[in-house]
């Protein structure tokens, strides 16, 4: 079993080194601080973290204000909260292109045992339609600590996809990560699996599954949904002839959506797409989430077979 | 250089306030757009805030200790944009391009025209950035102040009791909200849309210093913002009593000129009406 980090987890404590060395960086948190374990910097620079209470959509408004004086605020809720302030966000953050880093937590299916209030499936496509706003959907929590470097390091509006529970790590120290720039993870010629964010570790296990049958996969991992990488999107149907994207989110407008946006443009493919398939899900623990909606790698493998068969053999 | 040259009188405040007027009614006229009746409820405070409160430098709009200002109703944007050319940020001919095609001026404020502190025009947004701004000069060490004008039907938005929570909780008495009580909103008369009395009563229990005064008053305006600059430990609001559409008798406390445009035979009138104050 691969090692096993909360992509909150990697928030915290990376709120807490870039806090050491970016004086400029404050957090605002809408009482979730505990859970998003944005309480990690609140414990330590108290002066820099301002608790707004259940109030998203001040919380918005203050972020962009402390941004005009240079500040670099991040903003603490979870993913279905942080669209309860799309409007401010909208406003105040990306139309005037101000330097807010909004964090959603609890994203996707990974929030088992909430119910369909909690989870998002929305957060990508909605975020992705916001002229000015970066999107990044990380796949573990190395990848978590190093978009949020390059968060900081970049002036401007920007949206991060965190997920709640442990998950695999796939990255190392060494890993570099720059915005709108897609890593290919396994190179493979017979079909690409494009993903994104915590759905990439299952991406990668099913090319493991389809190995195993003679079927070469290609992973091409898409961390930023926005600025979206088109040129990788474009070799890897080019290479492979045949594109499944994975995601742990709706099927409509995110990375499925995205993809399908590029390559019917520059180079027709045909595609599969897995991810929830729009539905609204439910409460349960999260594996069975993840099998009932049909985003486990196992799924992913099989939605390869498929697409094999019928445009193939 | 923060200081205007010199001070002008209450009586000069008063001319800028009428020249903004007459402004306001040229640009709307010459759109064919914009929103008359809330704007010219606003002339007298505008003045009063950019003639003599607000400590800025219309030569270095960033200026970092400058004050702090955001029209949170930002469909009052023609008379802002008439106050920011009349104090100089940028040429009194740009408001002739006020809605067109590649204008610094936008129907509602953006943060890209000089002078323009905060993007709005979605309603109940401006006392958020007003909280964050006063929190960043508290650590930023700085003196300034941050002043936010909002519509008394704006604040029917539950975000503006959200951030009113949350400047009194933070303490913050370099914020000075301004509230245009004209008594009007977009659909009617707020007290048979969604009556939001009693004001006073609501700021205060949210924490806030509260001051009434009659908001076309200029020596009354100054007054009260002096005295709201000595209140310690609380945010301070300024509930000022206005007229929808004040200056024009057929604009006047008619719901009907929230924002619509004159045509020739009512420009002409409306024109001469502001010639000669009344
Ligand atoms: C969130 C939002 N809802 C609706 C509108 C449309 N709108 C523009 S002005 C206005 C009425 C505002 O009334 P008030 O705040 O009293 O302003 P005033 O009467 O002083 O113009 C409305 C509803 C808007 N701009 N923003």
């Amino acid at each position: 079993m691969p090692e096993q980090i909360a992509m909150r987890e990697a928030f915290g404590q990376t709120l807490v080194a870039l806090g050491k060395r970016v004086p400029d960086l404050v957090v605002l948190d809408a009482d979730v601080a505990p859970s998003t374990r944005a309480v990690l910097f609140a414990q330590a620079f108290p002066e820099r973290f301002f608790q707004v209470g259940i109030a998203e959509q001040n919380m918005i408004g203050m972020a962009a204000g402390l941004s005009t004086l240079g500040f670099i605020p991040f903003t603490s809720t979870f993913a279905c909260f942080a669209k309860r302030d799309l409007d401010q966000i909208r406003i105040t953050v990306a139309q005037p292109k101000n330097n807010v880093k909004v964090t959603g937590h609890y994203s996707g299916l990974l929030a088992g045992k909430t119910g369909k209030t909690h989870l998002s499936i929305q957060d990508l496509a909605i975020m992705r339609t916001m002229p000015n706003m970066t999107v990044i959907a990380p796949a573990d929590g190395v990848e978590v600590e190093k978009a949020m470097e390059a968060m900081v390091a970049v002036h401007g509006p920007a949206y991060l996809r965190l997920a709640r529970d442990p998950s695999p790590v796939i990255f190392d120290a060494s890993y570099r990560f720059e915005i709108g720039r897609a890593v290919t993870l396994r190179d493979g010629s017979d079909v690409a699996l494009i993903s994104t964010g915590i759905q990439t570790p299952r991406a990668v296990e099913a090319a493991g599954l389809l190995q195993a049958e003679g079927i070469n996969a290609l992973v091409l991992h898409v961390p930023t949904l926005k600025p979206l990488d088109v040129d990788a999107i474009v070799a890897a149907a080019e290479r492979t002839g045949l594109v499944v994207t994975a995601e742990e989110h709706s099927i409509l407008g995110g990375l499925g959506g995205a993809v399908a946006e590029v390559l019917s443009e520059h180079r027709p493919t045909p595609m599969a797409r897995v991810g929830v398939r729009d539905v609204y899900a439910e409460s349960a623990p999260n594996d069975a989430l993840l099998e009932k909606y049909g985003v486990t790698a196992r799924h992913v493998a099989q939605a390869a077979r498929s697409h094999l068969a019928k445009w193939r053999r | 250089m923060a200081e205007m040259e010199e001070m002008l009188t209450v009586a000069e405040i008063q001319e800028v306030a009428d020249r903004l007027r007459r402004r306001t009614l040229d640009m709307v006229w010459r759109a064919q757009a914009g929103h008359p009746g809330g704007s010219f409820s606003l002339a007298e405070i505008l003045a009063c805030l950019y003639f003599r409160v607000l400590r800025i430098d219309p030569s270095r709009p960033d200026w970092p200790d400058r004050d702090r200002f955001v029209l949170s109703k930002g469909h009052a944007a023609p008379i802002y944009y008439a106050t920011l050319a009349e104090r100089g940020y940028f040429p009194p001919e740009a408001l002739d391009t006020y809605d067109e095609l590649n204008s610094i001026l936008q129907g509602h404020p953006d943060m890209h025209t000089p002078g323009v502190d905060m993007s709005s025009g979605s309603l109940g947004q401006g006392l958020s950035p007003g909280i964050g701004m006063a929190l960043g000069a508290r650590l930023r060490g700085k003196e300034f102040r941050v002043y936010v004008v909002l519509g008394d039907g704006e604040i029917q938005e539950g975000q503006v009791w959200e951030a009113a929570m949350a400047a009194s909780a933070y303490r913050l008495d370099n914020l000075v909200a301004i509230v245009d009580w004209n008594k009007i909103q977009l659909s009617d008369f707020i007290e048979k849309a969604m009556p939001v009395d009693p004001l006073p009563d609501k700021w205060r229990a949210f924490g806030w210093h509260v001051r009434e005064c009659d908001g076309h008053d200029v020596a009354a305006i100054l007054h009260a913002l002096e005295e709201l600059r000595q209140v310690r430990g609380r945010p301070t609001v300024l509930l000022a009593h206005t007229v929808k559409g004040k200056g024009v008798s057929f604009m006047e406390n008619n719901p009907a000129w929230h924002a619509k445009a004159p045509n020739e035979q009512e420009y002409l009138q409306a024109r001469t009406e502001l010639a000669v104050r009344r």
